[in-house]
C-alpha cells in the first residue's frame, strides 16, 4: 500500500494526530475503553448537552439551579457549571464593554486556566466593574474554598480536579488545548462555547463524517471540538499573511457581464480581450476563418468566451465563460454570463462570484426595448445581481453604431435605464454608463475615435476606464474560512479538483477543511489560482483546489466548504425575509420553489408564511398571511429536502443571500435571518 | 381492477370483492382499505406442528384467511400493500385472533368489508374499474447534470430513476471534459428510459428540459439507437415529444403537464386535470383573493354559506385513521355536491397532489367573495388560516 503513498512528502504529525489521541486518552476517566467511546451515547458528553440546551430557549432556570447545587452534589454541580457556560449567552454590550470583557476573560482564563466556567467569569466581571485585580481576587477565592470542602469529603473522581485547581493557584499556566485556539480570537465574530472539560472530547477518525444532528444553530457550532486541526492552522493571523502576501499585487475583482439576450455581451467580452492583449493573433484569426465557414462573422469575437460545440454552433452563451484582464490598476476576472432566459440558473451562479457587474443594453431600435419590458432580461438581470449584493454597475450601451452614434438614442435609454436602476436599489454614484461599440471596437480600449461619436461624448471614459474605476470591496479575511464550490472536475494529477470562490477567510496548503453538509473532512492537497500554485488563497479569489480524503461523490456543486473550528451551520428548515417580485400567481403555503444559495439550486417549499411585514419599516403587517401577492416583503420558513449549508445574513452576508424561482421565474429575493 | 362482485345494502354496510390487475389498483386499494375493516385474501401462512413425541415440522400453507386490518403499509415504489391485522375467521392452521399480515398480490382477488361504505369509497371503487381513465405517459425531465425519469399513470406519478451527474464546467482550453461528462449523462439517462419505461404500455415519453438539453439528448439518444441498432427506440420514435421545463427537478414536471402540446395528447388524464384545478385556485388567489380560501376552517365555514363551486381536497385526508374526522370530509364533499359544487379528489402521489396536501390538503373556490372569512381569522390566530396539519414548534 506505502508505494501508492507519497511517503517522502508526508506530514506525520498530520498523519498520526488521530492515532494519538486515542492511545494518549487517559482510561481513568471512565471505565468504558477509549476506542468505543465514540460510538457510546454520553449523556454527560458535550452533545447531548449541547442538544438538551437547543431545546431550552432561555437558559436562566439552569443557571439557578447550578448555583444552588453548589454545596450538594459537587459532581453534578461541576456538571451543571459546564452546561450552563455552553449555553451561555453573553450579555448586551456595547461594542466597547464587550472589548473590555473579552480582555479582562482572557486575562483571567490566563491565570485560572479553564476549570472556572466562562459563565462566571462574565458575571464577576460584570461585579466588579472589569477591576482584573478583584476579579481574580473573588475567583481565586472562590476555588480555595470548594477545595477545602472537597477536602472533607473527598470524591475519587474529582482528585484529578482538585490537583489541577492547586496548581494553578500557584503557578499561573496557559493550558490551552489546540482545539480550543479559537477563544483566544474574539474577533471571529462568533460566541464560543466555554472550554470543554478536560478528558471529555469525542474522538473521531479520520474520516468518519460525524453525525452531528441536523438542524440547531447550537448543534451546529458545538462540532468544534471534534475536529483537529494542525497548530499552524488554528493559531494563522489571515490579515498579516494577506498583507504579507499581496500588498505587492493588483488588487482583484470579479466582474459578471449581463445583459438581455444578444446584447452582445460575449462579443464585447471577446473584443476586450483581444485588444488588451488577452488573445494571441493567431487564435483570433483561427476563430475568424471557421466562423467565416459557418456563415456566422460576426461572432468570431464571442467565440473568445464560448467554446463548447453547442455554444458556437447556436451562437448563444449557455454558461458562465471566465478570463482575466489586467487594468492599470486591477487584475479583473470576466465572467460572461449567458443572457438566454433558460440559462439564468447559470448566470446566477456566475453572479454570487461577482464583486461588479457591467451590464450591457443593446441600442439598437426595437432591440432595446424588448430587452427592457417586462420579461425581459435587461430588467431581471439587473434586479438579481442586485439582490445577489453587487451594488457597483457599468453600464455598457452597445452596438450605438447601428443607430449612427446617436446622442438622442444615448440619452434616452440612460434616462430610462436611470430611473429603472434607482428603483432597483442602485446608487446614482455607483452607476455609470458609456457608449461603445463590442463589434467595430470603439471605446473599448482607447477613447472614442469614431467622429460621429467624438462631436459629442469627447474624451468620455471608455470601457476600460470604467473598469478600472471600480472600487475594490472590502474583504473579510479574518472571518472563518468559507468557500462555495462551483464546479468539480478532474484535475490533471492525482485526484480532483473543485473550483470555486473563497467568500471569507483563508485557505493554506495542508489545511483541514469540512467539505459540505455530511461534514467530511478532507486535506487541501493543492491550490490554483488562474493555473498558478499558490500556498494561500484569500477571501475573494477564485481558486481551484485538489482535495484528498474525500470522495468525489460526496462533493456537489453548490456545497460549501468550511473551516474545521467553525463549521457552517447545516439546516433543512430556515426562516428568512423575502421580498416577492412580479409573480403570475401569488405564493401560499406549500408552495414549491427553487432555492438558488451561491452555486446551489435545492428544490424547497414555502413550509411556513410567519407574517407580511412593510417594505420599508419593516413592522409586521399581518401575522400569518393567507398568501403572498406582488411586490410584498414578509417573513417565511422554507423547507429543504436534502440538508444544506447556510448562513444567517447578519453573520455571513454573502451566505444568507438567497433567490426563490418558479418556472423559470425568479419570484423572490430574501436573506436568512433564523437558522433552525 | 375488476369488480367481481359488490354487495352493499341500503344501510351502507356490506363487502365487495376486487381483483387488482396492475400495480395502479394496489393504490386504489390503499385508499380504500381503512383501520377496521375486515379483508380476506389467499395468502401463505408459515405453520409449525408438533408431533406427539416433541419434534415440530414447520411447513408453508396456503389458506384464505379474513383478517380484521389494524395497520396499513403501502410501498410507493414498488407498489406493494401490506396488511396487518388479527383473525376473525375458523381456519385450520391459524387461530382466532393470531396476527397476519396480508400482502395483497396482483391478480389474486380479496373481499373487503366495511362497516359502512360512503360514497367517497364507492365512487374509488368505479374509479378503480374505469378501464378508460389509464393512460400511461413517461416523462424525462432533465437539466445539465440532473435528470429524474418519471411514470405518469392516472392517479400516481412514480419517480423511477433519479440521475445525479456533476459535470464539469466549461473553462479555458478545457472543454473535453465538459463533453465528456455531458455524454456520460446522456447515456446513463438513455439506459434509465430503456430500463424503466415499457413501450408497450406507454403512450408517450416526454422529454422535458432547459435551454437545449433535451434536443441533444434526443440526438444523442437516437445517434446510439442507430449505432447499437436499439429496436425499441427506433420502433418508438414517434413516441417521444420534446416540451420546455424550467428545470430538472421533479416539481417542473407541473409546467410539462400545463404544456398546451402535451395537453392535446393527454387531456384526458387524471394528472394534467388537477394541474389545471390547481392553477385555477392560484389564479383565483391572486385575482379575488375573497374568493379562493384554503384550509380546514375557512372551506368548512364558506361550505355552510354554500358558497364553494370547486372543492380541491387530496385523498390522503380520507386516509386518516380517525373515523369522525374522515366522516367530517366525507360530508364535507357531500355536502358541496349537494349545493351544485364540483368537488375534485386530488392524488396525492401526483406533483399537484403533493402540493396541494402541503396547502392543508383542502382549498375550495367560492361563487360568490366571502371576504368576512378572511378578516375572522385576525381574531383566533393561533389556529388562522395557515392552522390546518402545519404544526409549529417556535
Amino acid at each position: 500500500m506505502s508505494r501508492h503513498r507519497i511517503v517522502r512528502g508526508m506530514d506525520y504529525s498530520d498523519e498520526y494526530d488521530g492515532y494519538n489521541d486515542i492511545y494518549g486518552h487517559s482510561v481513568d476517566d471512565d471505565c468504558v475503553s477509549p476506542t468505543d467511546q465514540q460510538w457510546l451515547f454520553d449523556r454527560t458528553g458535550a452533545r447531548g448537552q449541547q442538544s438538551i440546551s437547543a431545546f431550552i430557549s432561555k437558559n436562566k432556570d439552569i443557571q439557578e439551579e447550578a448555583e444552588q447545587g453548589d454545596d450538594d452534589d459537587e459532581d453534578e454541580a461541576y456538571r451543571k457549571a459546564r452546561r450552563d457556560s455552553e449555553s451561555f449567552q453573553m450579555p448586551e454590550l456595547t461594542d466597547l464593554d464587550q472589548a473590555k470583557l473579552s480582555s479582562c476573560v482572557d486575562e483571567v482564563r490566563s491565570v485560572v486556566g479553564d476549570s472556572v466556567s466562562e459563565r462566571r467569569i462574565v458575571e464577576t466581571t460584570m461585579r466588579f466593574d472589569y477591576n482584573i485585580q478583584k476579579i481574580l481576587d473573588e475567583i481565586l477565592n472562590e476555588e480555595t474554598n470548594k477545595i477545602e470542602r472537597e477536602k472533607q469529603f473527598p470524591k475519587p473522581k474529582i482528585s484529578a480536579n482538585i490537583n489541577k485547581v492547586t496548581t494553578v493557584v500557584t503557578t499561573p499556566k496557559t493550558p490551552l488545548k489546540v482545539t480550543l485556539a479559537t477563544q483566544k480570537e474574539p474577533k471571529r465574530g462568533f460566541e464560543i462555547a466555554s472550554p470543554k472539560v478536560p478528558g471529555s472530547p469525542v474522538v473521531s477518525g479520520r474520516n468518519t463524517p460525524v453525525d452531528i444532528g441536523v438542524g440547531g444553530d447550537d448543534a451546529g457550532r458545538s462540532a468544534t471540538s471534534i475536529f483537529k486541526v494542525s497548530k499552524d492552522q488554528a493559531h494563522r493571523n489571515a490579515q498579516q499573511l494577506y498583507e504579507q502576501e499581496r500588498s505587492s499585487q493588483k488588487s482583484h475583482m470579479h466582474m459578471i457581464v449581463i445583459g438581455h439576450v444578444d446584447a452582445g455581451k460575449s462579443t464585447l467580452m471577446g473584443h476586450l480581450l483581444y485588444d488588451t492583449g488577452n488573445v494571441s493573433q493567431r487564435v483570433m484569426h483561427k476563430h475568424e476563418q471557421e466562423s467565416k465557414k459557418l456563415g456566422k462573422q460576426s461572432f468570431m469575437y464571442a467565440w473568445v468566451l464560448d467554446e463548447t460545440g453547442e455554444e458556437r454552433a447556436r451562437g448563444i452563451t449557455m454558461d458562465v465563460g471566465q478570463s482575466r484582464i489586467e487594468t492599470k490598476s486591477k487584475i479583473v476576472t470576466l465572467l460572461d454570463a449567458p443572457g438566454h432566459k433558460d440559462f439564468i440558473p447559470n448566470m446566477i451562479s456566475g453572479a454570487t462570484q461577482a464583486d461588479v457587474a457591467l451590464l450591457v443594453v443593446d441600442a439598437t431600435r426595437g432591440e432595446f426595448e424588448s430587452g427592457f419590458e417586462l420579461g425581459g432580461q435587461t430588467r431581471e438581470h439587473a434586479i438579481l445581481v442586485r439582490s445577489l449584493g453587487v451594488n457597483q454597475l457599468g453600464v455598457v450601451i452597445n452596438k450605438l453604431d447601428t443607430v449612427g452614434w446617436s446622442n438622442e438614442r444615448f440619452t434616452e435609454i440612460v434616462n430610462k435605464l436611470k430611473s429603472f436602476l434607482k428603483q432597483a436599489g442602485f446608487k446614482e454614484s455607483d452607476v455609470s454608463f458609456t457608449p461603445c461599440s463590442g463589434l467595430t471596437g470603439e471605446n473599448l480600449t482607447k477613447p472614442a475615435q469614431e467622429p460621429a461619436l467624438k462631436a459629442w461624448y469627447g474624451e468620455g471614459p471608455h470601457l476600460l476606464d470604467i473598469i478600472d474605476h471600480f472600487k475594490v470591496p472590502e474583504r473579510a479575511i479574518d472571518r472563518p474560512l468559507r468557500l462555495s464550490v462551483s464546479d468539480i472536475y478532474k484535475g490533471t494529477g492525482s485526484g480532483f479538483c473543485i473550483s470555486g470562490r473563497i467568500e471569507t477567510g483563508a485557505l493554506c496548503l495542508n489545511d483541514k477543511v469540512l467539505v459540505g453538509a455530511s461534514r467530511e473532512q478532507a486535506q487541501v492537497k493543492s491550490l490554483s489560482m488562474d493555473e498558478l500554485s499558490q500556498t494561500s488563497v484569500f477571501a475573494g479569489d477564485q481558486i481551484s483546489v485538489t482535495l484528498a480524503g474525500v470522495d468525489i461523490n460526496n462533493i456537489t456543486v453548490g456545497c460549501i466548504i468550511c473551516d474545521p473550528q467553525m463549521p457552517i451551520p447545516v439546516t433543512t428548515r430556515f426562516q428568512c425575509r423575502i421580498i416577492v417580485f412580479n409573480v403570475k400567481v401569488p405564493i401560499t403555503m406549500g408552495y414549491p420553489v427553487l432555492l438558488h444559495h451561491q452555486s446551489l439550486i435545492e428544490p424547497a417549499v414555502v413550509c411556513k408564511l410567519t407574517a407580511s411585514i412593510h417594505k420599508s419599516t419593516g413592522e409586521v403587517v399581518k401575522k400569518k398571511p393567507r398568501c403572498l401577492g406582488n411586490n410584498s416583503c414578509a417573513l417565511v420558513e422554507l423547507e429543504t429536502s436534502r440538508p444544506i449549508c447556510i448562513e444567517r445574513y447578519a453573520d455571513f452576508k454573502e451566505l444568507g443571500r438567497i433567490m426563490l424561482r418558479v418556472s423559470g421565474v425568479t419570484i423572490a429575493a430574501g436573506m436568512v435571518t433564523k437558522i433552525r | 381492477m375488476k369488480l367481481l362482485g359488490r354487495y352493499v345494502d341500503k344501510g351502507m354496510q356490506g363487502n365487495v370483492t376486487l381483483m387488482p390487475e396492475e400495480s395502479e389498483d394496489m393504490w386504489h386499494a390503499y385508499n380504500l382499505i381503512a383501520e377496521g375493516d375486515s379483508v380476506r385474501s389467499t395468502t401463505i401462512r408459515k405453520v409449525q406442528n408438533e408431533t406427539a413425541t416433541g419434534s415440530s415440522t414447520s411447513s408453508r400453507v396456503r389458506t384464505t384467511l379474513t383478517i380484521a386490518v389494524e395497520s396499513i403499509d403501502f410501498d410507493t415504489q414498488a407498489c406493494v400493500l401490506r396488511l396487518k391485522g388479527r383473525n376473525i375467521e375458523e381456519n385450520p392452521y391459524v387461530k382466532m385472533g393470531a396476527y397476519h399480515t396480508l400482502d395483497l398480490e396482483l391478480n389474486r382477488k380479496f373481499e373487503l368489508r366495511k362497516p359502512e361504505w360512503d360514497t367517497i369509497a364507492l365512487e374509488r371503487i368505479d374509479m378503480a374499474c374505469d378501464p378508460t381513465q389509464s393512460a400511461d405517459v413517461a416523462a424525462v425531465v432533465m437539466q445539465e447534470g440532473l435528470a429524474h425519469v418519471c411514470l405518469i399513470t392516472a392517479s400516481m406519478t412514480l419517480v423511477r430513476s433519479k440521475i445525479e451527474v456533476s459535470i464539469p464546467r466549461k473553462r479555458k482550453g478545457n472543454v473535453q471534459q465538459h463533453e465528456k461528462g455531458l455524454a456520460k449523462f446522456y447515456e446513463q439517462v438513455m439506459q434509465s428510459i430503456l430500463r424503466h419505461v415499457n413501450f408497450e404500455v406507454v403512450k408517450c415519453v416526454l422529454i422535458a428540459s432547459p435551454g437545449f438539453v433535451r434536443d441533444q439528448f434526443y440526438d444523442y439518444m437516437y445517434q446510439q439507437a442507430v449505432k447499437m441498432d436499439i429496436k425499441v427506440l427506433l420502433d418508438n420514435k414517434s413516441k417521444f415529444m420534446l416540451v420546455h421545463a424550467s428545470s430538472g427537478f421533479k416539481h417542473s414536471l407541473k409546467e410539462v403537464l400545463q404544456d398546451p402540446a402535451v395537453l392535446a395528447k393527454m387531456s384526458d388524464t387524471k394528472a394534467a386535470g388537477e394541474v389545471k384545478a390547481l392553477e385555477q385556485f392560484y389564479m383565483m388567489l391572486q385575482c379575488e383573493p375573497a374568493k379562493a380560501f384554503y384550509g380546514k376552517k375557512h372551506v368548512l365555514r364558506a361550505s355552510e354559506a354554500q358558497s364553494i363551486e370547486t372543492l380541491l381536497i387530496s385523498d390522503n385526508l380520507f386516509r386518516c385513521q380517525d373515523v369522525n374526522l374522515r366522516k367530517e370530509y366525507v360530508n364535507l364533499v357531500e355536502s358541496v355536491r349537494d349545493a351544485g359544487g364540483e368537488v375534485k379528489i386530488f392524488s396525492s402521489m401526483h406533483i399537484s397532489g403533493e402540493q396541494l396536501a402541503q396547502l392543508t390538503g383542502i382549498a375550495a373556490l367560492l361563487r360568490f367573495p366571502m371576504p368576512e372569512l378572511e378578516d375572522s381569522d385576525d381574531e383566533d390566530d393561533e389556529e388562522g388560516a395557515a392552522g390546518g396539519n402545519d404544526s409549529d414548534s417556535d
